[in-house]
């Protein structure tokens, strides 16, 4: 049973940097599933091949006390080199992609596709029906982009999930 | 990694068969003993090992027995334990023993054989996906592709069992790796390594603790396995520092032994059957120094009552440890040894000695505590009381070299409560992850790291037919384990459960169809004594200890003996339970929850 505070519960991006070797995946998605803990996103790519790193950025949430408990817990895989706090980081950027299809004809299409300039999507594919939207930007940008084509037509979306990096010349 | 076997150019590298680097490498990492069992996909490192001299081989009788060897052997030796299992049903057999030693910190390497690289993924003949059965029960864990990385990973994977809180550790390797030839390279002490945790505390930290402790008026320090597995060192460093600080002192089960149970600061065992002093100290404190323990529920108990008002000083190597369970003031991340050494320091630089550390209040008050006697027990001059056993065996031994290790249940409490130790290394019991069958072939493993030593496993009948098998090993192997059964015809603690909580309805808790131990030890070529009344005990129990062979000791005890005090479920220390006042009604729907 984890310590009982009052703090409201928050969402928080971890970096995960480990070494790229069979099974890493597994243990950090296997510590969150054994310890309760959620997962709002998770992506994972090898950055450095040269160096066997991956970089796996986690996006959870729970009471502050549960998140360093979260870190501490990484922090503990042997083949975890480093974790990040992104959120904390104030030279932290986050970034997202989406695709988005809109389905719509006459004054929907053309709103959809207003809306889609000033939010600087970029269309990817039309049909005399459709539009596939493609979007990057902090996540809260892309939840609001689809609210606003939800009832323009909203078909389907997809997205990639939260990556991160550190501002200016050096790594965090 | 840049490290290690990759370098071919290196002199020390020799070509060996990946079977011949698993036996180097051992050597190499100080081994001489393993426990194990062969088959199939071990049977190349089983042909290394046939002229060994070097590596004494333990053959158990279940590879759950060989783990637990091997946890045996580490906790009483400080040293790693090893273990050699094969594929599919002998790595599965294993899980048990890796996941006692997980929640206890116990450093052990375990080797698995796996199909051939070419088969896995096939379903093929005692496949498992091993790595993937034990990575949950594992601190770390390697399924070795190619023999030129079979090195590399076998000396890591002890550094890693070792290093910062120890644990365990499993090696799978594909029979055609074990058959390749490939670079062996010896370990090289000062080879870095990826994983370092952090050993040396934060001097700041350490200062704040000191400054904190010397305001304490109402002082206790709670202590745990951390310590022991930090090395005797770091049990001298807590002798020191209890004496220069005149704290009193309280120990997990896990931690028996690091403090002299013979010692006057001591308070006894904390926790749910622990001493009634220790519990109340731990509530009442207004400064807690926790070192090398992690708040387990065990010890807790109602976590929102759990010492309220005192501030709280957290040691541990694991930093994901502080402010687990229970949030802390001041937390340390350290070696527990190095650690309470800086405190020691940090302590004699502003206490010269001799002044009035103004705790004559807290003693007193502890005095009060002491004399509830909380583990008393009405004794019986025709039924062996479990309690009366436990100190007949104490009083009857401890004038030898004795290792205890036990099962688990009200005999585990007990001897806990009434087995004392001076020192640490001398106490092997499965208290995480409570794993009954544990006992018997612990005691063979420390059994073989001391052969001369007198390794008693305080066992019950129930827990003790889980392994009772590994018997036919201490026969074969000369090890002389004396296995003291307090035997309740009952699973007790199940039986103690179901009478506190659910309206004594003993739904299959008896021990029907009992063996008879005596005819059994003896069909083992072991031997079997028995002893029924408080009048043979002490007789019986000296036959044992000059006995050289293994021994099966069937106790008959009182049958439905409680124990206690206790902490009910969902009770905070202060509200523990005496075997006098004992009502029946102490717990309440909540409690019944929790386990
Ligand atoms: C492998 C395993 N299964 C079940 C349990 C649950 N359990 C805890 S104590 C106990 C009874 C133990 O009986 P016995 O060994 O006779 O000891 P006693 O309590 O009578 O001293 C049981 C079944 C356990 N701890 N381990
Ligand atoms: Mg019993």
């Amino acid at each position: 049973m984890p310590p009982r505070t009052d703090d409201p519960s928050e969402s928080r991006t971890l970096a995960v940097l480990v070494d790229n070797e069979p099974g890493v995946l597994a243990r950090v998605v296997g510590l969150f599933s054994a310890r309760g803990y959620n997962i709002e996103s998770l992506t994972v790519a090898e950055t450095d091949s040269a160096q066997h790193a991956s970089r796996i950025t986690i996006v959870t949430s729970g009471q502050p006390v549960i998140l360093d408990q979260i870190k501490a817990q990484l922090e503990r895989i042997v083949s975890v080199r480093r974790v990040i706090d992104v959120t904390r980081d104030p030279a932290g950027v986050e970034r997202e992609l989406a695709l988005i299809k809109v389905r719509g004809a006459g004054a929907n299409r053309i709103e959809a596709l207003r809306l889609s300039e000033i939010f600087r999507a970029k269309v990817i594919d039309t049909t005399l029906e459709s539009f596939i939207f493609e979007l990057t930007g902090p996540s809260s940008k892309i939840n609001s982009f689809i609210e606003l084509m939800r009832p323009l037509g909203l078909v389907e979306v997809s997205r990639t999930g939260v990556l991160s990096i550190h501002r200016g010349a050096e790594t965090a | 990694m840049s490290d290690g076997a990759h370098t071919f150019a290196d002199a020390e590298a020799i070509t060996l068969t990946g079977a011949e680097i698993v036996v180097r490498a051992l050597i190499d990492q100080g081994v001489d003993t393993l426990f194990g069992y062969p088959g199939g996909a071990v049977l190349p490192i089983y042909d290394a090992l046939f002229a060994e001299p070097r590596l004494r081989h333990i053959l158990a009788r279940h590879e759950q027995g060989a783990g637990h060897m091997a946890e045996g052997y580490a906790r009483s030796t400080g040293k790693v334990g090893v273990a050699l299992v094969t594929s599919g049903p002998g790595a599965t057999n294993i899980v048990t023993p890796l996941a006692d030693a997980l929640l206890d910190s116990i450093p052990i390497v375990v080797i698995s054989g796996q199909v051939p690289t070419h088969l896995i993924g096939s379903d093929a003949f005692q496949e498992c996906d091993t790595v993937g059965i034990t990575r949950a029960c594992t601190k770390h864990n390697w399924l070795v592709r190619s023999v030129n990385d079979l090195a590399r990973v076998i000396h890591e994977a002890f550094h890693v069992a070792c290093s910062g809180r120890p644990g365990p550790v499993v090696i799978d390797i594909p029979k055609d790796v074990q058959f390749a030839s490939g670079l062996y390279q010896p370990p090289k002490p000062d080879a870095p390594q990826r994983y370092r945790p952090r050993l040396a505390p934060d001097p700041a930290r350490i200062a704040e603790a000191a400054a904190l402790m010397r305001q304490a008026r109402r002082p206790v320090i709670y202590s745990g396995g951390g310590v022991i597995n930090a090395g005797p060192k770091a049990s001298e460093h807590l002798r020191a520092l209890a004496k220069m600080t005149g704290f009193p002192v309280t120990s997990t089960l896990m931690g028996l032994g690091a403090f002299p149970a013979s010692d006057a600061q001591w308070l006894g065992m904390l926790g749910m059957h622990g001493s009634w002093e220790a519990n109340h100290a731990m509530h009442d404190c207004d400064v807690m120094v926790c070192v090398g323990a992690r708040f387990d529920d065990r010890v807790t108990g109602r976590i929102d009552a759990f010492s309220p008002n005192s501030k709280k000083i957290h040691i541990d190597v694991d930093p994901s440890s502080i402010n687990k369970n229970v949030l802390v003031d001041i937390g340390i991340v350290a070696d527990a040894g190095l650690a309470l050494e800086a405190l020691c320091e940090a302590w004699r630089g502003h206490n010269a000695g001799g002044e009035d550390r103004g705790l004559d209040a807290w003693w007193a008050q502890i005095e009060e505590w002491r004399a509830v006697k909380g583990f008393a027990y009405r004794a019986d001059d025709t039924v062996i009381k479990p309690q009366y056993a436990i100190e007949r065996l104490f009083a009857l031994t401890k004038a030898r070299d004795v290792y205890i290790t036990t099962e688990v249940g009200q005999h585990q409490m007990w001897a806990a409560q009434f087995f004392h130790f001076d020192k640490p290394n001398r106490w092997m019991t499965s208290g995480g992850l409570g794993t009954m069958g544990y006992g018997l072939p612990a005691a063979i493993g420390v059994q073989a790291a001391h052969p001369d030593a007198l390794v008693i496993d305080i066992a019950g009948e129930a827990s003790v037919q889980m392994t009772m098998q590994e018997m036919s090993t201490a026969a074969q192997h000369d090890l002389p384990i004396k296995v003291f059964i307090l035997n309740n015809e009952w699973m007790g603690m199940v039986r103690q459960w179901q009478q506190l909580l659910h309206g004594e309805r003993y739904s299959h808790s008896y021990s029907a169809a009992l063996p008879d131990f005596v005819k059994l030890a003896e069909a083992y070529g072991c031997v079997g004594l028995r002893a029924e009344t408080p009048a043979e005990l002490d007789g019986k129990i000296l036959e044992m200890i000059d006995c050289k062979k293994p021994v099966l000791f069937d106790c008959r005890v009182a049958k439905t003996e409680n124990c206690f005090p206790m902490i009910p479920s969902g009770k905070a220390h202060n509200e523990m339970i005496l075997a006098r006042t004992f009502q029946g009604d102490e717990i309440d729907d909540q409690g019944k929850m929790l386990v």
